[in-house]
């Protein structure tokens, strides 16, 4: 019992931080229709952004250093904010091929950025989880940390959920994403709307590197395996959709954490194929539109 | 991909000779002149070469975009070393007929799935694919070697020529002309086939799909074969360039290395015949000489495909082939 627990709660805490990186991923091609390649990469500038703080400020007391974590999300929101209008816009009336191609440089442009600033070494936080010691449930140990992560990951989706479908920004940002046009002929700024779709969408990403840098660490290469990653979850769950994203981060979550204990050899191998599966069998995704 | 469509367009025989022969004749005096070291170099370009020629079958001339083209090269490469642990296979004929064997079998698969969808989900669907032979070379270390990958000794060349003259004499002369051989009949052949029937049918089907159907081509059985034969050049080309690297590793099946593989046909210009080419042989110097600059050449190299993508859209290529134009405008009679 308690070993089915602890990879119950595991694949829990790994579909919460999949969702925020894929659920940025996706908002950002529902709405400016752009599959972004750096997107993993903006997951890494979160991560680094909040190990690098907590090391600075290793002599302020523990409770305020939780507030880093916000403050990598933040830090990724702010790249976000300023890559979109001066590297995205000039592509939105090419095609496909240069948009991802764009991404696909900046891609290696940020890769080699973390490494300029930070090093080639791994970055570590592991303070904010230690301090927060471990539970025992039904005679299992997990860390109190890892419990938190997945609240923020539900906290999260709720919250997305709320802002998109109640809230005034969401419907100006739904209408754009229908039909950008459409939109902008009725008065709304689609410039405005995508800075801020992407830069959400960053804030997104940079929120699950810094929530989950903490319990794991910060290294070179972390942001191209995540893409890849939730390339898998926004495929399944199909791309632009909200609650697909957060399906396919559960499905992803709990495959993979079953893969890791059953067959470990093909784990990585079984979720790209269920990725093509879905797309040959539905190819919007389970969520998806047409 | 509604563009112009004139820049693919064959020339007469005459003007492609004219640019040809100059060429071949350089790459074959040329190793007499630069030394063993640049010669190598050299060989690695004109492999990639082959490669991004095969790649851009699909992009430039069928208009769909890869990103998954690292697993082709990467069957190509493993199976010539699988073939030297399993089998004790030395001969590099042997080795090729393995690469083309080994790539039919994979592309005709892959592409059977892949062909189905354009563009964007193209795109992701190879590159799911492409990853799911990552993920098996890496977890298979037992089969694969894993990340240390797998050694490959110097082949023996037509049943006579090997390696014991020294390793780099070797790939310096015999290899590179044999690479040389290859490269040319690849060329070759590339250009009867986009200047086929079945050539113009693609273009056809790039510039627009409902029309090419209307007129009664079979467009998934087209993009099928044109998916078969460009993996099947890249195939080659992983094949060719496993014994000049002495080793293959997961790398070359990952992801990224299709996304250089884009990146060097997008440098030459994917919109002309010798686009790929020039930008492979470019992008190889290019990335040695970077690496060899800084720790931080991923950064260059992203910068110079921003700008390139930025302001330079048609390549080496087609920028060189306007301001040819140009000054030619610009003569007087």
């Amino acid at each position: 019992m308690d070993f089915f627990l602890i990879h119950l709660l595991n694949a829990l805490l790994y579909a919460s931080v999949l969702f925020l990186i894929a659920g940025g991923l996706s908002l950002i091609y529902g709405v400016m229709r752009i599959v972004n390649l750096a997107h993993g990469n903006l997951y890494a500038f979160g991560a680094f952004v909040t190990a690098w703080l907590v090391g600075l400020l290793a002599a302020a007391p523990v409770g305020l250093q939780y507030l880093l974590i916000p403050a990598g999300a933040l830090a990724a929101a702010a790249l976000g904010a300023v890559l979109e209008p001066t590297l995205l816009r000039p592509f939105y009336k090419r095609a496909e091929e240069y948009q991802l191609l764009v991404t696909f440089g900046l891609l290696m442009i940020l890769e080699d950025v973390l490494r300029l600033l930070w090093g080639p070494y791994p970055l570590t936080a592991n303070v904010l989880a230690d301090v927060m010691g471990s539970v025992s449930i039904l005679g299992a140990t997990y860390p109190n940390y890892n419990l938190l992560v997945i609240a923020v990951g539900g906290a999260a989706a709720a919250f997305l959920w709320a802002f998109i479908y109640r809230s005034r920004f969401g419907v100006v940002l739904r209408a754009t994403s229908q039909n950008m046009r459409m939109a902008s002929a009725l008065g709304v700024d689609v410039n405005r709307v995508y800075v801020q779709a992407f830069t959400l969408g960053c804030l997104m990403a940079g929120l699950g590197g810094a929530i989950i840098v903490p319990s794991q660490s910060a290294v070179l290469g972390m942001g191209v395996d995540a893409l890849v990653l939730s390339f898998i979850v926004v495929v399944i769950g199909g791309l632009g959709s909200l609650e697909g994203a957060l399906a396919g981060a559960l499905i992803v979550g709990v495959v993979r954490e079953m893969g890791i204990a059953l067959f470990p050899e093909i784990e990585l191998a079984v979720l790209y194929l269920m990725a093509t599966a879905v797309l040959l069998i539905r190819p919007a995704g389970l969520f998806g539109r047409a | 991909m509604s563009a112009p469509a004139a820049a693919l367009e064959a020339r007469s025989p005459a003007r492609v000779l004219f640019w040809a022969v100059p060429v071949a004749i350089v790459l074959l005096v040329l190793p007499l002149v630069i030394d063993q070291y640049q010669t190598i170099l050299l060989s690695y370009g004109l492999i990639m070469g082959i490669a991004a020629l095969g790649f851009n079958l699909l992009l430039g001339y069928t208009g769909l975009l890869s990103f998954g083209h690292s697993a082709y090269f990467g069957v190509g490469a493993y199976m010539v070393a699988l073939m030297v642990k399993y089998l004790g296979v030395a001969s590099m004929e042997l080795f090729l007929v393995g690469a083309i064997i080994g790539s039919v079998v994979v592309t005709a698969l892959f592409g059977f799935v892949c062909v189905r969808y354009t563009r964007i989900f193209f795109g992701i669907l190879t590159l799911a694919l492409s990853q799911v032979l990552w993920s098996l070379a890496f977890k298979f270390f037992w089969v694969t070697g894993g990340t240390d990958g797998l050694r490959v000794p110097t082949p023996i060349l037509l049943g006579v020529v090997t390696g014991k003259g020294g390793k780099i004499y070797f790939l310096s002369h015999a290899y590179y002309y044999y690479v040389l051989v290859i490269f040319f009949v690849c060329v070759a052949l590339m250009w009867v086939i986009v200047n086929s029937p079945f050539g113009k049918a693609l273009q056809a089907i790039r510039d627009n799909e409902t029309r090419a159907e209307f007129v009664g081509i079979q467009v998934w059985h087209y993009r099928w074969v044109a998916f078969m034969v460009s993996g099947v050049f890249t195939g080659l080309a992983g094949a060719l360039w496993v014994p000049l690297n002495g080793l293959t590793t997961p790398e070359v099946l990952h992801w990224t290395f299709s996304g250089e593989i884009v990146f060097m046909t997008v440098l030459g210009g994917f919109r002309s015949f010798a686009g790929p080419i020039v930008g492979a042989v470019v992008f190889n110097y290019l990335k040695t000489y970077a690496v060899g600059f800084t720790v931080y050449w991923q950064l260059l190299l992203g910068v110079v495909l921003v700008i390139l993508v930025l302001s330079l859209p048609t390549g080496i290529v087609g920028t060189a082939g306007r301001l040819l134009a140009r000054a030619r405008r610009n003569q007087p009679t």
